[in-house]
């Protein structure tokens, strides 16, 4: 590599936000004709940095340069210029507009969509993309959206490509084309860079991984040269296992039985179709699918937040008598006694308030408690201490609003409020998400000891790998329905990857 | 190679929390700027002595002790509307009704005291201005209110057309009760048997509204930051999904609060007829309701930092006045200056939140 000049050189790269230092003179180099994985927990700076490159924000200190010059990177439209094409994680597109549309949008010179639409289709065959230049955004499903936001950055002329967490939201097989359209972009001679966590993605695609921690730049070298262990070291700081524990279920009984659960959204758009299942005590029930097929609505239909058109959704109490929860809002199941625990997608704008402090935050399940027009305030900023330590939240005080603090704290705040109330059933959905790999294993420790204490556990998740480590059973949801429910242990990562894309995963195809 | 030039002198980035002394430090600095804009500005527009403009302004508002008392009445009647609207504004609820619904209260007030006085007792009448006034206040803040909870209207509007429809009213009642005759206004109302006049406490005509709205302002300040209802006003505003999300009734928490805030409005009114002004005008209320939006937000909806800015803006606009009949300038020129000077503080928030950082290293060679 020593032969080749850099497509990119970044030097002594330092960017601060107020009191946290992102980047940490970091240096990296990026070569064309090689996909570079920048890899680092959350929270490391590898989004930053990267932002830098693209024109969002503007270093602090440090140098960048093209191609050995160089440059000064003010706007994405000076990154645009030089040829660096920065694909987000939350897509920016306009969704009634269509895919030629939106890849034109903002560009200078004369609207020609025919012209525009050919010039898609050769960028697609070239690299292997499957777009409707006419389709409209509405129309597509995340993957489609993910690749016209590919074919925008390369329409104007990119050849630095750089996504960020581009697997997110992907299956797997969609994951495997999208892989390939990175592999023949590198093949051209572009320089690719993805942003990731997930160890298996640098092995797979990438021929050179560079790693950052804590804003630093710890060090790079070719992937075929490493190992999963060795990179993950490198990230954390120190070794870490890798095994996710998987007690057997003790004494499994019937917990919430759910029947023929149909839900509708307001625009009328069947979000569940007929679901069925049962939840056992003392069982982790993984729900896996693609992003938005009813994941979501599932969990707030049994915690009382989502109106249900048909079906039922029954708790079974420790005698074996029956209890509706459906029709019920969260104040009136916990009436009942039923103890139900909800770690919703949405942290800080549904699980917690953001600008309130832990203390507060912790009160918002118990600020009821107690006679009288005002709040008992010591019990919850207690609470609170009591999570700080118990789950090592980092943060200032209790008193610090908790959109201060990192993804993973947020998240230890949250489900540590929601297991504290002693809970018979727990609701998560993406409990690890953004988390970095201490934290997301605190996170499935703490979730195994509520089914060891024989909770019902429904865990929605979206990493297949981790789904198919810790759960007990997989049910697949396709669109809205059951695709199908298999045992975790010894279920393959393909066969509910296809369940997840088509009902019933390849029991058709046979 | 010519990129440096190129490098931006400057960005902006944002800062950390300041310690409390630091950002008041960056307020008093944004005022003492600000006086000196204004003081360029009047040497250079109509070559007054600005030291002489400012001590006209001061004299304004305590120069005599009545002056003082009637600063101290504008103060406690801003006070206590924009203390009413401050419980609606955590909710995020931009209740910009609060001229209106203090206006339904000062219709409300008014009428009992033409309508009952010879037929009631005093302090019966008294009690039914209290009871009506409050109440006019609070449906006219819950009928923009049940529609925001019920059918999700924008409450903003709402609650901003309302004000036309009381303005009308009053303009209308005037008319069917002025007094004397064919004078389309109301006058003073009871003039001899002062019926429905609230008692002079201690000698002092205005004492008792300050009174009354101080004791409003200890008790919101208990009600929003100690109280069930307070808390559950803080989580509606932050998120309603997370709001629902615990089981709190999000739509009931909205009309409850927007009564609370009607209610407190109509109690501005009834202090406005029942106390200071015994009669009844279309403007009555003195625009108070608008005024009350940007007391509450300079404050950050903060109960008692509002004592603060309510005292900066009626301090202001006195001084305003003052500066137009002394030195004979348009009263034009007194609001250039208050805008001056609510421009540098609101401006100073700016520079709390934020911070100009220099680029190392711009124009030199490398």
């Amino acid at each position: 590599m020593d032969n080749k000049v850099a497509a990119v050189t970044m030097r002594n790269i330092t960017k601060r936000f107020g009191p946290v230092l992102a980047n940490d003179r970091v240096w990296l180099d990026i070569y064309r004709g090689e996909i570079l994985a920048l890899l680092g927990e959350n929270g490391s700076g590898k989004t930053t940095l990267m932002n830098m490159l693209s024109g969002i924000y503007f270093p602090d200190e440090g140098e960048i340069a093209i191609d050995g010059k160089p440059v000064v990177i003010r706007s994405p439209r000076d990154a645009f210029e030089l040829g660096i094409g920065m694909i987000h994680q939350h897509f920016k597109l306009v969704d009634v507009l269509s895919a030629a549309e939106n890849i034109v949008l903002g560009l200078p010179g004369k609207l020609d969509l025919k012209a525009a639409a050919q010039k898609i289709r050769a960028i697609c065959d070239a690299y292997g993309f499957e777009v409707d230049p006419e389709q409209k955004i509405y129309d597509m499903s995340v993957s489609q959206k993910q690749t016209v936001e590919i074919v925008k950055v390369l329409y104007r002329g990119a050849d630095i490509l750089i996504l960020d967490e581009p697997t997110a939201v992907l299956t797997p097989q969609e994951t495997d084309k999208l892989f390939a359209v990175l592999r023949n972009m590198r093949d051209d001679g572009k320089a690719v860079v993805i942003i990731t966590h997930k160890m298996h993605e640098v092995e797979a695609l990438s021929d050179r991984v560079a790693i950052l921690r804590h804003g630093q730049f710890i060090g790079d070298m070719p992937t075929k040269n490493t190992n999963a262990q060795e990179m993950t070291n490198m990230m954390v700081g120190h070794a870490v296992t890798l095994n996710i524990d998987r007690p057997e279920p003790e004494d499994p009984r019937p917990r919430i039985e759910v029947k023929d659960l149909t839900v509708r959204d307001v625009e009328g758009t069947v979000k569940l179709d007929s679901v069925s299942f049962t939840a056992y005590t003392g069982e982790i029930l993984g729900i896996a699918g693609i992003s938005g097929c009813g994941q979501k609505e599932l969990l707030e239909a049994i915690a009382g937040l989502q109106p249900v058109e048909a079906g039922s959704i029954s708790y079974i109490n420790d005698d074996g008598s029956r209890e509706e929860l459906l029709g019920k809002d969260p104040l009136a199941i916990k009436d009942m006694g039923v103890a139900l625990s909800f770690v919703p997608e949405d942290r800080l704008g549904m699980g917690l308030v953001g600008n309130m402090d832990l203390g507060k935050n912790m009160m918002l399940r118990s600020y009821r408690s107690g006679k009288g027009v005002f709040i008992n305030r010591r019990a919850p900023y207690k609470l609170a201490r009591e999570m700080v330590d118990f789950l090592e939240i980092a943060t200032p005080s209790v008193e610090t609003p908790v959109r201060r603090l990192s993804g993973g704290n947020v998240q230890k705040v949250l489900v540590g409020r929601e297991i504290s109330n002693a809970p018979t059933v727990l609701l998560t959905a993406y409990a690890t998400r953004g988390l970095d790999i201490n934290s997301s294993y605190l996170i499935y420790d703490t979730i195994n000891t509520q089914k060891m204490r024989g909770v019902a556990v429904l865990y929605v998740g979206e990493d297949l790998d981790v789904l198919l480590e810790l759960a007990d059973r997989i049910l697949v949801l396709c669109g809205g329905k059951v695709s199908g429910i298999v045992p975790g242990r010894g279920a393959k990562k393909r066969d509910v990857g296809l369940m997840m894309t088509k009902l019933g995963g390849n029991a058709h195809e046979q | 190679m010519n990129n440096k030039t190129r490098t931006p002198l400057f960005h902006v980035a944002r800062r950390a929390a300041l310690p409390w002394y630091k950002s008041w430090a960056i307020r008093g600095g944004a005022v003492l700027l600000a006086l000196l804009v204004c003081g360029l500005i009047t040497t250079l527009v109509t070559g007054e002595d600005p030291i002489a403009v400012y001590a006209a302004m001061w004299a304004g508002s305590f120069g005599t002790s009545r002056r003082i008392w009637v600063l101290l009445q504008n103060i406690a009647m801003l006070l206590c509307v924009s203390l009413a609207v401050t419980p609606a504004f955590r909710m995020r609820c931009w209740n910009l009704g609060g001229e209106g619904q203090a206006l339904i209260g000062c219709l409300a007030s008014a009428a009992c005291m033409i309508l009952l006085s010879g037929k009631l007792s005093n302090g019966l009448v008294i009690l039914c201005m209290i009871v009506t006034s409050i109440l006019a206040g609070a449906v006219w803040a819950g009928i923009p209110a049940f529609f925001k909870a019920k059918y999700n209207t924008n409450e903003t509007l709402f609650t901003l057309m309302m004000n036309y429809v009381a303005t009308q009213l009053v303009a209308y009642f005037c008319v069917v009760w002025e007094n004397p005759k064919g004078s389309g206004q109301i006058g003073i109302i009871n003039p001899n048997s002062q019926i429905g006049w609230f008692p002079v406490i201690a000698g002092q005509k205005y004492l008792l509204n300050i009174l009354v709205v101080a004791v409003v302002c200890v008790a919101m300040h208990i009600y929003l930051n100690y109280s069930k209802h307070g808390y559950e006003i803080a989580v509606v505003g932050e998120s309603e999904r997370t709001a629902r999300y615990v089981g709190i009734k999000v739509e009931r928490v909205i009309v409850r609060t927007m009564l609370l805030s009607g209610a407190l409005c109509g109690l501005a009114g009834l202090l406005l007829v029942g106390s200071t002004n015994h009669t009844l005008t279309p403007t009555l209320v003195e625009g108070r309701g608008f005024t009350a939006v940007m007391v509450a937000w300079l404050a950050k909806f903060n109960p008692v930092w509002m004592i603060l800015t309510s005292l900066l803006l009626v301090f202001l606009s006195r001084g305003a006045g003052e500066i137009a009949t002394n030195f004979g300038l348009n009263s034009s020129f007194g609001d250039i200056l208050t805008g001056v000077i609510l421009f540098f503080i609101i401006g100073s928030e700016f520079f709390i939140n934020y911070q100009i950082k220099l680029t190392k290293g711009a124009g030199k060679e490398k």
